[in-house]
């Protein structure tokens, strides 16, 4: 049916295989990386062949698994076997998701070859972000959950790989590997969770295929406990891999990894494996009410509360990556009051959007010799032309002004949270809209305008080629990305949204949700929105450019609050006293210095000491004279005659 | 006539002055010759056992212990000799450097 | 007459093999080893064993106990210190498993096996001539009689390079 789907999957492993066996031979950069890139691009054409079958054949059609091999055969026939195929699940859903993956990864491929230009690990790096790929992959095109696991552990191996890529580099307090290992630790909590959701859909359904589970499940009462604490452990394995409250906090430390890196992974692929999970389980979702609640009370939460940090932040990377929790909370809340298609959308458009503004950051950092900090910058604007421009595109995309695609995805959520939801959920949105535009603008406003607050030393330059183009092709994307689900109310049609409905519609028939739309609400909401970003626009304008005096004042009337923003509420301290400092007292005291040296070394020096001992007494009958030997010798004789002949 | 008992009690009288020899004597040419002392005494029993059975299969077997007694004598006086240039004795009980 | 000869035999046979073990200068000890083989050469006659009596005075008394001699010779040892100078435990015990195991012997031959074989079989006077041994020898037994020749090539190569000054 679709012939060319494993080449998706399979030029990224090749370019993994060749860059990782063979890069470290091949001196010249530009052969690495454009088998790098090559790999990515030619799995974005055949993604983009996929698509345009699946265009030619009727909707209900469209959905089609391509079986690949048998992957696990355990006890065939009887109850409780387990069977799993390497097969794909190719439909609207996950195409978008491949498209998305491949289209923006190709893009982010060829950045990262001006970006880690001359950097020792060059070869080493396409190899990750290939190997990267294929898992994000193999996670959205699978077709049960065993696969999709498979994919998720991929893409984590890959994300620790690449925050630790510069392994030995300071960051912050310690070194890249502790925030590889912190990113890599808090993401095992969250798998454990998934892991057993995924146990318990096996012995709920005997099946781990998403299609079967879904059917079967539309036989199951709305709000069964199986299926709660099915959705429930499931989501908490989103809540790990989507940096959702309470496991947030690795995210903002994988901002150690290379800036395209950030760009792909944490922000515009990875991080949102936890919301399609979500969407392509939307069944089992859509019949626990209890999980949608609290899906869409973290997503709010989050979104709130990271979007509060990201306010005082003064690291451009880790703004941003506060931003990106913020909207990936967004993207929860969506899924949360049953919005799949509008989850989807927005995850789309911010990975459009949020794609140039790390990349952008990147030149940035880039331009400005590895500098982060944002209070020592300004006036950018001049020396680095395109990345402003590219910048402004995808602020403004983030803050939601029409036309641009932030717009419509955000609009299409916060319409949805009040319909679907309450008037808190929406409330909470449209605060978070408001606050997202006003600190991305800050961030904007500290970089490029106003006057220089660095060091004369530093000449800040606009980035090469390489990393100029990809920027442009997304900023593009960042403005029309949105035009393929402008609603109805804006006559539209919705399109993306009417192209996701067969994925969605199994979920919809089941949902307990009842919509209560209305247009004229839904003018009035985005008049509300728009004008909150365009006055948190202005209102970063007016503090960060004309009266900068005034943020003083600011900070020094709101000290303790703005502290307590400035260490992100103080999450991490938290953690370390209630979980990490316990752990690691616990194992150096109890396992290790009692347990491990007293009980296991003693046991074992104890036994050898023993022999030890007992040997010392026993090797004296080894006198050395054969006389006494012979004597032994003849008592045994003794004893062996009368034993044989008596 | 003499009954085949007298032949195996002097074997086995011979056979234990020969363990004795071995047990009590220092010297290893001694030792060694109380072992062929036991040699003997076996060959005794054999070749009496032949005689009374009337079976050729204990003489072939004294044949081959005098042969291997031969060989041993060559060997084993070999050893005496490297052993007695190099530690300059041939008391076994000085011998004695094989052990803890 | 053959009883008589018997005894005789078996007393010098006891006798020396008393004073082989008893003796201080090892010459002696060759000396009376000799006689002890002589000895039981006389008694393989008796058991009508003619070749081995005879390969026994040749190879034993003859051969193999001029190599004892020449050795102690060629090392010049003097006399041993007396016995009852180092007697200890282990020689005690030694001694005392020694008698024991002879009793033992005894008692096995006497309980177990061989008495009420009072008379010698017919054939043995057929068995114990040159032509009785040849014809086993080289019929039932040929392949160990080859393997000897062997065993003794590889006792003559080990006793020279044990024997030379110098390994190398």
């Amino acid at each position: 049916m679709y012939p060319v789907i494993g080449t998706v999957l399979l030029f990224p492993l090749v370019g993994f295989v060749v860059n990782g066996l063979l890069g470290s031979r091949l001196k010249s950069e530009k052969i690495v990386g454009w088998i790098g890139s090559g790999a990515v691009g030619l799995s974005f054409l055949a993604a983009v062949v996929t698509l345009l079958q699946m265009l030619s054949v009727p909707a209900d059609l469209r959905a089609q698994t391509v079986n690949l091999f048998t992957w696990i055969t355990a006890a065939t026939g009887t109850e409780g076997s387990l069977n799993v195929s390497a097969a794909l699940l190719v439909d609207q859903l996950s195409i978008v998701m491949v498209l998305v993956v491949t289209g923006v990864g190709f893009l982010i491929h060829v950045y990262s070859i001006g970006y880690m230009h001359v950097d020792r690990g060059f070869w080493r790096f396409f190899s990750y972000m290939n190997l990267f790929i294929f898992a994000m992959l193999v996670l959205v095109l699978a077709d049960n959950f065993l696969l999709l696991f498979l994919g998720w552990e991929g893409v984590g191996l890959c994300s620790y790989l690449l925050i630790g890529f510069w392994y030995d580099r300071k960051f912050e307090k310690s070194t890249t590997s502790d925030a590889a290992k912190k990113a890599f630790i808090v993401n095992r909590i969250g798998d454990f969770g998934f892991l057993l959701g995924m146990f318990l859909v096996f012995t709920t359904f005997g099946t781990l295929k998403f299609v079967s589970v879904s059917r079967q499940a539309m036989a199951f009462a709305p709000a069964d406990p199986r299926i709660f604490w099915i959705t429930l452990l499931l989501f908490v394995g989103a809540t790990g891999k989507s940096a959702q409250i309470p496991l947030h906090v690795w995210l903002p430390d994988a901002m150690a990894g290379p800036t395209p890196v950030s760009a792909l992974i944490h922000a515009a692929t990875m991080v949102t494996a936890g919301v399609y999970m979500v969407a392509r389980t939307s069944v089992l979702y859509a019949l626990s009410p209890a999980t949608m609640t609290i899906v869409a009370i973290v997503g709010g939460a989050t979104a709130l509360l990271a979007a509060t940090i990201g306010l005082v932040q003064n690291d451009i990377k880790k703004v941003l990556a506060y931003s990106t929790i913020s909207q990936l909370g967004y993207m929860f809340v969506a899924v949360g009051v049953g919005a799949y298609a509008a989850g989807m959308f927005h995850l789309m458009t911010h990975a459009f959007f949020k794609a140039v503004l790390f990349l952008g950051a990147g030149a940035v950092i880039h331009g400005m010799h590895d500098e982060q900090d944002i209070q020592k910058m300004g006036g950018l604007k001049k020396y680095l032309p395109t990345t402003y421009w590219t910048f402004l595109v995808a602020a403004l995309a983030i803050s939601g002004i029409p036309p641009l695609s932030g717009f419509f995805s955000k609009d299409e959520i916060l319409t949805k949270a009040l319909f679907n939801g309450s008037t808190l959920l929406w409330l909470v949105g449209f605060l978070t809209a408001g606050l997202t535009a006003f600190y991305i603008f800050r961030l904007f406003c500290l970089i490029f305008e106003g006057k220089p607050r660095y060091s004369a030393e530093i000449h800040p330059h606009e980035a090469p080629p390489a990393m100029r183009i990809p920027l442009i092709i997304l900023a593009f994307l960042s403005i029309g990305g949105g035009w393929v689900g402008i609603p109805a109310a804006l006559g539209g049609g919705n399109w993306f949204g009417r192209w996701l409905e067969p994925v969605f519609q199994p979920a919809a028939s089941v949902s307990l949700l009842v919509p209560d739309e209305s247009r004229v609400i839904e003018h009035l909401l985005m008049g509300l929105t728009f004008l909150l970003a365009v006055g948190a626009i202005f209102g970063a304008y007016v503090l960060y450019i004309k009266r900068e005096e005034l943020v003083k004042s600011l900070r020094h009337r709101f000290a303790g609050p703005y502290k307590v923003l400035l260490n992100k509420y103080y999450v991490d301290e938290a953690y370390d006293a209630a979980v990490v400092t316990p752990i690691v007292k616990g194992s150096q005291k109890l396992l290790w210095k009692w347990f491990d040296v007293g009980i296991v070394d003693g046991a074992v020096n104890g036994v050898a000491r023993l022999f030890w001992l007992f040997s010392n007494v026993t090797r004296r009958v080894q006198t050395g004279v054969a006389q006494s030997y012979a004597v032994v010798f003849m008592l045994g004789i003794l004893f062996a005659i009368w034993w044989l002949v008596f | 006539m003499i009954p085949l008992d007298y032949y195996l009690i002097l074997s086995a009288l011979l056979f234990t002055f020969g363990v004795i020899g071995v047990v009590i004597r220092r010297n290893v040419i001694i030792v060694f010759m109380s072992i062929e002392l036991m040699l003997n005494s076996v060959n005794l029993t054999l070749v009496g056992y032949s005689a009374y059975l009337g079976d050729p299969t204990g003489q072939m077997l004294v044949f081959f212990v005098i042969a291997v007694a031969a060989a041993e004598a060559a060997v084993g006086l070999g050893i005496v000799i490297a052993l007695f240039r190099l530690r300059r004795t041939v008391n076994v009980d000085e011998i004695n450097i094989l052990k803890w | 007459m053959e009883r008589i000869l018997f005894f005789v035999l078996a007393a010098v046979a006891l006798v020396s093999g008393v004073l082989l073990v008893t003796r201080r200068n090892p010459v002696l000890s060759v000396i009376y080893l000799v006689v002890n083989f002589f000895a039981l050469a006389g008694l393989y006659l008796l058991l009508s064993a003619q070749f081995i009596a005879a390969i026994q005075i040749i190879v034993y008394a003859g051969a193999i106990m001029v190599l004892f001699l020449f050795v102690i010779m060629l090392l010049n040892l003097g006399d041993e210190e007396k016995l009852a100078e180092h007697v200890n435990a282990r020689r005690i015990a030694g001694v005392a498993l020694a008698v024991a195991l002879g009793v033992e012997i005894v008692a096995v031959f006497l309980v177990k096996a061989g008495s009420g074989l009072a008379v010698k079989s017919p054939a043995a006077a057929a068995i114990g001539t040159a032509e009785g041994v040849g014809r086993a020898l080289f019929t039932r037994f040929l392949l160990p009689f080859e393997v000897t020749s062997l065993l003794l090539l590889a006792a003559i190569v080990g006793a020279i390079l044990l024997a030379k000054k110098k390994m190398d």
